[in-house]
């Protein structure tokens, strides 16, 4: 955790170095605004110019802890509206059960299921971008909302295919759901570090959900893979590149209203 | 690789030619793309559409058992039962199906008689039911023991507590009505009302009371006033919990037996089993309705990146279009090759769509608009779609592999959806490629057209970025458009149309397509139709009596039938009071004569005189239960807690029954109260009861009333006579282009571009500028007071014009420099001396006189080209005399006579007196005859000769001798007031001027720090200073002049004596008050208005003060930058803007900030308020237009390079800004472009760098070294 805490504080340094660009170029606009306006009687306006400087970069860095918060907290929203819809998918096939206590709750679901998922999302969708900018790789492929879009339709359809479709076995149903995520990663983000960071992602959630079934937290109708189903890593995975492209969108577009459903 | 190249070659010429194919025929090939969607969505009709409404399945009655409970899978053929159809039913529904009537009608029965005693034997037949009981040799079997018990209704439902059976059978009957109690019906005095009284207000999809208990949809069941047929019909519903054969068939026995339906035809061999399918529950939606948001957030973002197109909305409803159409034609394909698709198309739609997606149609668009503007339109669209011909191919064959690929899963659910996806894909490139290229290039040409509009894209604006863009399109203008310079070229207003507000382009759009009129037209028509069909007199009866005549057996019916004295061949006033019914032979038990006596009590048996109903029985009555509602069923168990989600019911056969009553019967029923109120006594009754029935009780009155009706039907015709005759005339003298200019030639012209849409030419005005020419340099300073105008060059020439005529009152030229720089005007001396100096003698009449359009036009007015060549002359002159004579007097005779030499004196030697004087002297050949003692304050003499030339400045030049030449410096600003200039100078001296005599009148230096603002109101001058300091200096003037009065002598010229100025009037100027350190920077800008003082420094704050005294009120901060520009009006509006481009409101009482826009990349350079927006200008060449209460900005405008600074506000609704060698005019509240003024063709490559705005409708713009003056009356007559 604290290494995570590490990269969080070096990103707003690039972002900063990046963004000191834009003043200087702003100066160069007052200086020619500066010819345009005559050689008359404001000819100082270019020292002043580069007194407002300092200013700007300070609420410059303001923004960027403002920014911070925001995205984690449309991050969260997201993955906890996600995980409530997919949840709800899964418990209507009978795929997954929760004890009999916690199906009065919300959504027949859990309690604890949303957070998680929100918190997972926050911190996938917070990682993506920052390792990005560590490996000096900005991701440029198709960075646009309307893939975003696109990503999230593709992974919920890849939900609704583990909950719905009727396999002739379990095997059968892994591979193409597999085939499936990786065709996702292959369409929307094709990053090395996507790839990797989505492997990882997979390991680890399909670690803690073997645990929490093994502890009888809940449990899966026909567990095929030590208890739970084959096919939940190529969830975890496409789940995890999927966050991380709103992560990464968030990251870079922040003019444009992200849309939280 | 070879391959490959050559393989993206043709690919990309394929595409080229496609689409120049597309771009040249548009409409055909929309057309055919039309007729291919339909064609190939066809079969969608056969499709059921997706529901859940229930399911049936027949079996025959005959051995039939209910299928077991759990039958196995394996055994069953797919084809013959369907899946729900496990174990027993719910229930079994027995219909009993009641027809009644009372057979032979008699004339004398009321309309109740109908109805009542039918339902009265209801009671009887539930009783029959009740009581049958079933004795086989098994045993004795009840109703009771095979019919579905019922207990307690829900408790939500105690008002149908007495309506519905509770803990017993459920058997349904009208006589629920009346609690089955047959003493209650007979106590009823209003059937109707009683069976009404529960039916919903409101409309109702589901089963009403009514329903449940008759059993059979209300129309149906005859219970009414205003019926025709004379047959009532219910039904008596039995529900059964177990299906007991023996039971079942032993009822439908007796009830024959009892009520025997002679004709009936009813089969009654099938058993109707009815399956209703679950209700969707919320839950069930969430992840639904989850994948369409998402769908519709995909869309949204994907058509949101359409840009630079001409609509916006219209292409990405295009891109949608495609997408969707391309989906169903998939789905109508796969259908039409025998693919059923057996997937919830709700689901798997939105993967759909993701899957095939936008990505292409979003390429091509910014392709083709990324082309050069300039080229054809044909070429546009040809060019990006060869551009992007590969990338689509490649992506087309990428996404084609991977859906093969899933193909390949052989898990059938994936292989449909890959097959759906593949022929949706394949679908989707065939309408990419001719619906959508062709809906652009459509967009593209609408485009094009409004280009020559200047509605340029941002980019495109920029001369760099496209260095062909800006030529091209002044070519095109020019060759739409053959225009001099100076014309205005008025836009075609439906470019003017563009950003209507919405109602009124609905509006439009109705007016433009006739609609209200062609429906009124329409619908009168039809409703001419029907009265003309349906009218007594009318067609039908005329039709009906020729059928009747033509044949053969209707040739004896024709004789008896009476004509009647119409004068309309058809005018048989009212079947229902014909003697003979039309159709006599066709009913002839409907024959009753008028004159035969009614026989009130004569109910004899046999003896029918109106038509009997008879009671049929056909295959609709069968099935009468599919005509109620769907959720007939489930509304009934729901009533008992009883869910048939998921389940299925089974219906038995209907049992048919008769029941024939005579009339006896129905009078024994009767309800003392029926006769009363439903009827008049009954008295002479008119025959033919029954179908004057439906006209109420009140159309059958007397049978003196005939000879009304025949009046009411005559008038009708003529009436309908008179306005098809009308309509005929309309049509024949009003042309089609009724309210159209011009007629034919307003048609042709509607293709011109100058034309409207509603053929409506705008007037082509011309504008003509004045062109005031006289500065050497860049002009730099403009202030006016509407009356007058003052310029000052970078030279430091300072010239006041006439604003009216453009007269160049006086020129005040710089002290003392341009003595030595003088030389430098050479570049002016090819201008003829002679000329000038005759036009300098003859100057006061013909300046005066001439308008400078007759003279020169294109290079504008003679006069100002006067003033123009002045100096140089003058220059040359100064030098020669420059040193020649000490400054003593100043002559005011002499100059009078010698025009040009007098102003070139004014010029080069600035305020040098004494040389000037001198060279005048010299070149008079005069003495020096002066007064030194004049000097001071001028005295009248001069003033003439002001007014002639602007010579008069030098005379005047005595105060000059005050301010000491070394102290001169740079204008820095300029303020007018009546006819005073202030001017500041860099050097910090502060100096008030006479504008029409050019007499300095005081000054005042004792501040060193140069003048960066100056505020001239009321007598009170506020001087800004470099050094951040304020100075208040208050004008005291002993006498008063009247400049308005004495201007108009001056205009006129040549009248030496001017006896308004005397020479008494003294102008001081004292300092009042100084804030030493108003602010920490250099002041940039300072405002007054409605009594406030607002500066703005580059130390990133604004203060307020207050005029009287001086006093700081506020300082607002707010700004992250230098302030660059301030604005106050009269309403204490304060707008401010800064280096950051930034502006802020601020309400001056409070000294709060009230918004705060992110307005420019880069300094706001200008700023100004109307009462609702407002306006700012930035050095990114941008002007943007906010709201001002809100702070939301409504729009921008590209500005050409360098002229971003330049607008103004005409009226509240007209805005003007400028451009390369033009000026132009907005219309603020939508953003569209008026017109644009091109003023002068070798003006074009100075950008107007200022505007100003004179309260008589003129502009003033600053073009270089020259102003051009112009007057927009047209405009404003357009506006307000």
């Amino acid at each position: 955790m604290p290494r995570l805490h590490d990269r969080f504080w070096s990103c707003p340094c690039a972002q900063r170095a990046r963004r000191g660009g834009r003043p200087r170029a702003g100066a160069g606009l007052a200086a020619k605004g500066a010819e345009m306006l005559g050689s008359s009687a404001l000819g100082s306006t270019l020292p002043a110019a580069r007194d407002s400087r300092p200013a700007h970069g300070d609420r410059g860095a303001g923004t960027w802890h403002h920014d911070l918060v925001q995205r984690s907290l449309v991050l969260f929203l997201v993955g906890v509206g996600l995980a409530l819809v997919l949840n709800l998918l899964q418990i209507q096939r009978n795929v997954t059960l929760f004890p009999e206590e916690v199906m009065a709750t919300v959504f027949s679901s859990a309690w604890w299921v949303p957070p998680c998922c929100g918190t997972a999302a926050a911190v996938v969708g917070l990682l993506y971008p920052c390792i990005d900018s560590h490996l000096g790789e900005p991701h440029k492929f198709k960075r646009e909302w309307a893939s975003v879009m696109r990503c999230i339709a593709v992974f919920v359809g890849i939900n609704h295919a583990s909950a719905k479709l009727d396999f002739a076995n379990n095997v059968q149903l892994s591979l193409t759901l597999a085939a499936l995520s990786l065709g996702l990663w292959w369409t929307f983000d094709r990053s090395r570090s996507g790839l990797g960071l989505g492997i990882t992602i997979a390991f680890l959630a399909t670690l803690i959900t073997q645990f929490l079934v093994y502890n009888g937290v809940y449990q899966y109708t026909s567990p095929d893979f030590l208890y739970i189903r084959s096919w939940l890593p190529c969830i975890f995975f496409s789940g995890g590149v999927t966050v991380g492209n709103i992560g990464r969108q968030l990251a870079m577009g922040v003019p444009e209203k992200p849309h939280s459903d | 690789m070879t391959l490959t190249e050559r393989l993206r070659e043709k690919i990309s010429q394929a595409f080229y030619n496609h689409g120049l194919l597309c771009a040249s025929y548009p409409i055909p090939i929309i057309l055919f793309t039309g007729f291919c969607i339909l064609a190939c969505c066809y079969p969608l009709l056969k499709l059921p559409l997706p529901g859940t409404g229930p399911v049936e399945f027949t079996t025959p009655v005959k051995d039939y058992l209910p299928p077991p409970v759990d039958s196995d899978r394996k055994h069953r053929e797919p084809n013959e039962q369907p899946e729900w159809y496990v174990g027993a039913p719910v229930a079994y529904i027995q219909q009993i199906f009641v027809k009644s009537s009372v057979f032979p009608w008699h004339k004398n029965l009321l309309a109740v008689d109908v109805f009542r005693s039918p339902l009265s034997r209801a009671f009887q037949l539930v009783e029959e039911i009740r009581n049958h009981v079933l004795r086989d040799s098994s045993g004795t079997r009840s109703l009771e023991e095979v019919c579905l018990q019922v207990t307690d209704l829900l408790p939500g439902l105690r008002k149908l507590r007495n309506l519905l059976p509770e803990h017993g059978c459920l058997l349904l009957s009208p006589g629920n009505f009346w609690q089955n109690d047959r003493e209650r019906f007979h106590a009823d005095p209003d059937i109707i009302r009683t069976i009404h009284q529960h039916e919903p207000k409101t409309l109702q999809t589901s089963a009403t009371l009514k329903d449940l208990l008759f059993g059979v949809p209300g129309k149906y069941s005859g219970v009414s006033l205003y019926t025709r047929k004379r047959t009532v019909s219910y039904t008596i519903t039995l529900v059964f919990q177990r299906y007991h054969a023996k039971f079942l068939s032993s009822l439908r026995a007796r009830l024959m037996l009892l009520h025997p339906s002679p004709n009936c035809s009813l089969r009654a061999e099938s058993l109707v089993h009815v399956h209703f399918k679950e209700e969707i529950g919320i839950a069930e939606l969430i992840p639904l309705v989850t994948t369409y948001i998402i769908l519709f957030a995909y869309i949204y973002f994907s058509t949101r990146k359409i840009d630079m197109v001409k609509s916006k909305w219209g292409l990405a409803l295009a891109a949608v279009v495609t997408v969707l159409s391309s989906l169903l034609m998939s789905v109508g394909l796969c259908t039409l090759f025998g693919l059923t698709p057996t997937l919830n198309g709700g689901e798997i739609f939105p993967y759909l769509v993701v899957v095939i997606g936008l990505e292409n149609v979003l390429v091509l668009t910014k392709s083709v608009v990324s082309t050069p503007v300039d080229l054809e339109v044909k070429l546009r669209i040809a060019q990006g779609l060869s551009s992007e011909s590969w990338s689509i191919m490649k992506n087309m064959a990428t996404e084609l592999g991977i859906i093969l690929i899933g193909y390949f899963t052989l898990v059938p659910a994936i292989q449909e959806f890959c097959l759906f996806a593949v022929v949706g894909l394949v679908s989707d490139f065939f309408l990419q490629m001719l619906f959508f290229t062709t809906v652009l290039s459509i967009d593209i040409r609408r485009m094009e057209l409004a280009d020559l509009n200047k509605r340029l894209p941002p980019e495109a604006c920029l001369p760099p970025a496209k260095p062909v863009g800006r030529p091209a399109r002044y070519e095109r203008q020019l060759a739409v458009r053959p225009s001099t310079p100076h014309t205005i070229t008025l836009q075609p207003s439906s470019f003017r149309n563009l950003r209507l507000p919405k109602r009124l382009r609905v509006i439009y759009f109705l007016a433009r397509t006739r609609l209200a009129q062609r429906l009124i037209m329409a619908g009168t028509v039809v409703w001419i139709g029907i009265l003309v069909y349906t009218d007594p007199a009318g067609l039908r009866t005329y039709l009906a009596a020729q059928v009747t005549e033509q044949s053969p057996l209707g040739e004896g019916a024709l004789a008896p039938m009476p004509v009647p004295s119409g004068v309309l061949p058809a005018s048989h006033p009212d079947p229902a009071f014909s003697i003979f019914p039309p159709d006599a032979p066709k009913l002839p038990e409907n024959q009753t004569s008028p004159g035969e006596p009614p026989e009130y009590w004569g109910l004899a048996e046999g003896v029918p005189d109106s038509p009997v109903p008879e009671v049929t029985w056909g295959p609709e009555d069968e099935e009468l239960w599919r005509k109620l509602s769907f959720r007939h069923w489930p509304t009934l168990f729901s009533y008992y807690n009883i869910t048939l989600a998921k389940r299925y019911i089974s219906l038995l056969p209907v049992i048919p029954v008769t029941l024939r009553l005579n009339p006896r019967e129905a009078l024994e029923g009767r309800h003392p109260q029926d006769r009363r109120s439903a009827w008049p006594p009954p008295g002479p009754l008119p025959d033919g009861q029954w179908e004057a029935g439906p006209k109420g009780p009140g159309g059958a009155q007397a049978h003196g009333d005939v000879t009304l009706y025949k009046v009411a039907a005559l008038g009708l015709a003529a009436g309908i006579v008179l306005v098809l005759l009308l309509l005929c005339l309309y049509r024949i003298l009003c042309p089609r282009n009724y309210g159209q200019p011009g007629g034919v030639s307003g048609r042709r012209r509607r293709g011109d571009l100058p034309c409207d849409d509603y053929g409506y030419t705008p007037p082509e005005t011309e504008i003509v500028p004045l062109v005031l020419r006289g500065h050497l340099m860049d002009i730099e300073c403009l202030a006016s007071d509407g009356m007058l105008l003052v310029s000052c060059c970078l030279a430091g020439h300072v010239c006041v014009w006439d604003a009216q005529t453009g007269d160049c009152l006086t020129r005040i030229p710089r002290p003392r420099q341009r003595r030595d720089s003088g030389v430098g005007s050479v570049f002016e001396a090819q201008e003829s001396w002679e000329r000038l100096s005759d036009n300098g003698k003859a100057g006061p009449e013909e300046s005066g006189d001439d308008s400078p359009l007759l003279r020169h036009r294109p290079r504008g007015p003679l006069p100002p080209s006067l003033f123009r060549d002045q100096p140089d002359l003058s220059c040359l002159i100064d030098t020669n005399f420059s040193t020649q004579l000490p400054p003593s007097e100043s002559a005011q005779p002499e100059p009078r006579h010698r025009a040009g030499c007098s102003h070139t004196t004014q010029d080069s030697p600035g305020y040098d007196f004494s040389r000037l004087v001198q060279r005048v002297y010299q070149e008079e050949g005069l003495a020096a005859t002066h007064t030194p003692a004049l000097r001071p304050p001028s005295p009248g003499p001069p003033l003439p000769q002001v007014l002639e030339d602007e010579g008069g400045s030098p005379e005047k030049g005595s105060p000059s001798l005050a301010w000491g030449p070394s102290a001169d410096g740079s204008i820095w600003s300029l303020e007018l007031q009546g006819n005073l200039i202030v001017v500041g100078r860099s050097s910090g001296r502060l100096e008030v001027w006479d504008a029409i005599e050019g007499v300095l009148c005081c000054s005042s230096e004792e501040v060193s720090s140069g003048i960066t603002a100056l505020v001239f109101l009321d007598k009170r001058i506020v001087a800004a200073r470099l050094n951040g300091s304020l100075d208040f200096f208050s004008l005291e003037t002993h006498t008063a002049l009247n400049p308005l009065q004495f201007r108009g002598t001056a205009g006129r010229g040549s009248s030496p004596t001017s006896p308004v100025y005397s020479s008494s009037d003294m102008v001081a100027c004292h300092l009042t008050h100084t804030v030493p350190c108003a602010h920490q920077k250099p002041i940039t800008a300072l405002k007054a208005a409605a009594g406030r003082l607002v500066t703005g420094s580059q130390d990133h704050t604004l203060r307020v003060f207050r005029l009287e005294d001086s006093c700081c009120l506020f300082t607002l901060q707010g700004h992250s930058g230098a302030i660059t520009t301030v604005y106050i009006d009269q309403t204490m509006v304060l707008a401010s803007g800064g280096q950051d481009g930034a502006i802020c409101l601020w309400d001056v009482l409070t000294g709060s900030r009230v918004s705060h826009m992110f307005a420019h990349r880069g300094d706001v350079t200008s700023l100004t308020c109307t009462t609702s927006c407002v306006i700012s200008s930035g050095l990114d060449d941008l002007i943007s237009i906010w709201d001002r209460s809100t702070g939301i900005k409504f729009y921008s405008i590209q500005q050409d390079l360098g002229c971003g600074a330049s607008l103004g506000v005409i009226s509240d609704n007209l805005l003007v800004t400028g451009g390369q060698g033009c000026v132009s005019f907005w219309d603020l509240n939508y953003g569209d472009l008026l017109q644009t003024v091109y003023l002068g063709k070798n003006s074009e490559a100075q950008p107007a760098r200022q505007i100003l705005v004179l309260d008589n409708a003129a502009i003033v713009c600053n073009f270089g070294s020259e102003l051009s003056l112009v007057y927009v009356p047209s405009v404003l007559e357009k506006l307000d």
